[in-house]
């Protein structure tokens, strides 16, 4: 049963084939089975999980009309408030703390009557490529557990990747749905930025930041992204427009005289040959499709990674001053006679993990007088060239494509005192953060040398994400039949699974 | 080659209100050099004339009708509080003879 797409989990209990509370449970003995390994799961509410899915079922025998994916369960990534369940966004200086109320999308998850499983591991804040900045250790990558799941989002990729979950929500300031999603061999989608409301997603850059779906199919991704989409009056920059049909051009899935544009800038010198050639095959299964290729050129693409380097760490500088040891959240040091400065300064230290720190130092440097003008400055320039760079690409292709990431996943510890060599995995992802647009990455495959998936990234201009879905379907179900079976089904059993 | 010293991350961990231990200060500063470097890449273009992008959207300022809607209670918002008293968040001393 857990093997199953979310689409054909639903349309079972749709026909009482099964109930929810069956198809939860079977996945939590998932969870169990596995998840000491996989370490996706920063928290599995089981109760909470049955208690909903005993609801939906009940709903459903009265004879409610249900959202489509109704008594699916889900995992959510730490990073959204979830009233009184533990949410730490992967820090300790959040541990032990239930917030008060729902996030927008959590709220929209429950009134689906999609079941909420648990919380998923991320690095801290979702500053991090790899999940090894969690302040509670690492997750494990699916296909090699000697090897990391990619980041932020990496406790959700790997829970649908290992089927501890059909679907999964993450977050997205760099790439940290797309580029998880392709290191574990799934779908992952950022939808247009203002497309999911913010209200209740733990702030790291918040020009930047989106939350969207995992899933493992197309389908599966975009029937939750329909469900947690739309325009919120409790986010300022929520889009108050309706959500587009990711749906139906999820079913339709056609390329044929869609034109698609290559970035010249995101391929070739960089990226992992296994990455290339699986990227330049499904260019030709696209072309064969009907579908026009096209090559354009992005030159500001060449200073994104600079710019989102200032960028991100300069909000998120001023987005984590709140964890101020006064409201909520850890406090350290609080002797008498210690002032609130002193102790607002040992529990940052005692809360926040390395890379936290270094991203809010840097920040602060960027941001400070004489160096201002000369750093976020120049990088919010940048930015412009950047959404320039992709309207005029957008002018000549319906949507534009490259490699996910540069390479397939890396070992654990590799790469975790090498910041710069870190970041530099984020590079063909972030032009879409920096232009609020959306972007999808579905698997084109295992690379020749490692067998560990490679992504195929999707790009398309802000509002227009069931482009991704059109195209990402139409390359889906032909890669499936040139295969003959879902990628997942060449991932490793994993110990202990039934 | 930019660096910067462990006095000036020093200074910076200060603004940022960050204790940090003397190793901590020394692999930053040592770190710092290299990241500033590969930022500093955006000053590589000519950039006159280019208008600053704050957020991709063209948002102007939204407002909602001024009607009252439902939030959170003291208790729940007090759920999360390191320390309290008299339903108010009990905070160190702020002003005074500390510093």
């Amino acid at each position: 049963m857990i093997h199953q797409s979310a689409a054909q989990m639903a349309d079972a209990l749709a026909k009482g084939e099964t109930t929810s509370v069956e198809l939860t449970q079977a996945h939590l003995d998932r969870i169990a089975a596995v998840d000491g390994q996989v370490k996706a799961f920063l928290h599995v509410d089981t109760e909470g999980a049955l208690a909903q899915a005993k609801d939906v079922d009940a709903r459903r025998k009265s004879g409610e009309k249900l959202s489509p994916i109704a008594g699916v369960p889900l995992a959510l990534k730490d990073v959204l408030a979830q009233k009184g369940v533990p949410t730490t966004a992967g820090s300790k200086i959040l541990q032990g703390w239930r917030p008060p109320y729902d996030s927008t999308v959590v709220s929209k998850l429950k009134s689906a009557g999609v079941v909420i499983m648990g919380k998923t591991n991320m690095d801290e804040f979702a500053m991090g490529s790899s999940t090894e900045n969690s302040g509670y250790g690492p997750t494990f990558n699916p296909w090699d557990l000697t090897r990391t799941p990619g980041g932020s989002s990496g406790g959700s990729a790997a829970a649908v990747s290992s089927f501890e979950a059909p679907l999964a929500i993450g977050s997205d300031t760099g790439g940290s749905i797309r580029q998880p999603a392709a290191l574990t061999g799934i779908v992952g989608v950022r939808p247009t930025y203002g497309a999911v409301s913010r209200f209740g997603l733990i702030a790291y850059s918040s020009s930047l930041d989106q939350a969207g779906p995992f899933g493992r199919t197309v389908l599966d991704t975009a029937l939750l992204h329909e469900v947690m989409a739309g325009h919120d009056v409790r986010d300022a920059t929520s889009i108050n427009a309706p959500v587009p049909a990711v749906v139906n051009a999820a079913k339709s899935g056609d390329v044929k005289g869609m034109k698609i544009g290559v970035i010249k800038q995101l391929q070739g010198e960089g990226y992992q040959k296994g990455v290339q050639s699986r990227f330049d095959e499904s260019l030709q299964v696209l072309a064969s499709l009907g579908a026009e290729i096209v090559e354009v050129d992005c030159p500001s693409f060449e200073y994104a990674l600079a710019a989102y380097y200032l960028i991100a760490p300069s909000e998120c500088s001023s987005n984590l001053a709140r964890f101020d040891a006064m409201r909520y959240g850890l406090r350290t040091g609080d002797v008498d006679g210690a002032s609130a400065e002193a102790v607002m300064s040992a529990t940052r230290d005692a809360g926040f993990g390395r890379e936290v720190k270094r991203r809010i130092i840097l920040g602060t440097y960027a941001l400070s007088s004489g160096y201002y003008d000369a750093y976020y400055g120049s990088a919010q320039k940048i930015r412009t060239l950047i959404i320039q760079d992709y309207a005029k690409a957008f002018t000549k292709a319906d949507v534009l494509v490259s490699p996910t990431a540069p390479t397939t996943a890396y070992k654990i510890g590799e790469k975790v005192d090498d910041p710069m060599a870190m970041y530099l995995g984020d590079v063909a992802t972030i032009p879409v953060n920096l232009a609020g647009i959306c972007g999808m990455s579905l698997p084109a495959g295992l690379a020749d040398e490692d067998s560990l998936p490679v992504g195929f990234q999707i790009m398309a201009p802000a509002m227009q994400d069931q482009r991704l879905y059109q195209a990402g379907a139409a390359l889906e179900a032909a890669l499936l039949s040139k295969w003959g079976a879902p990628i997942l089904s060449k991932a490793p059993e994993l110990k202990g699974a039934k | 080659m930019s660096s910067l010293s462990r006095d000036d991350v020093a200074k910076l961990a200060g603004l940022a209100r960050i204790e940090m231990t003397e190793s901590e200060l020394v692999e930053l500063s040592s770190q710092f050099g290299m990241i500033l470097d590969a930022v500093a890449r955006v000053q590589e273009m000519d950039l006159s004339g280019v208008k600053a992008t704050s957020h991709p959207q063209p948002l102007e300022n939204i407002a909602r009708p001024d009607v009252v809607l439902p939030s959170l209670s003291p208790e729940d918002a007090l759920s999360g509080a390191p320390a309290q008293e008299e339903s108010r968040f009990r905070v160190p001393q702020i002003l005074g003879e500390a510093e």
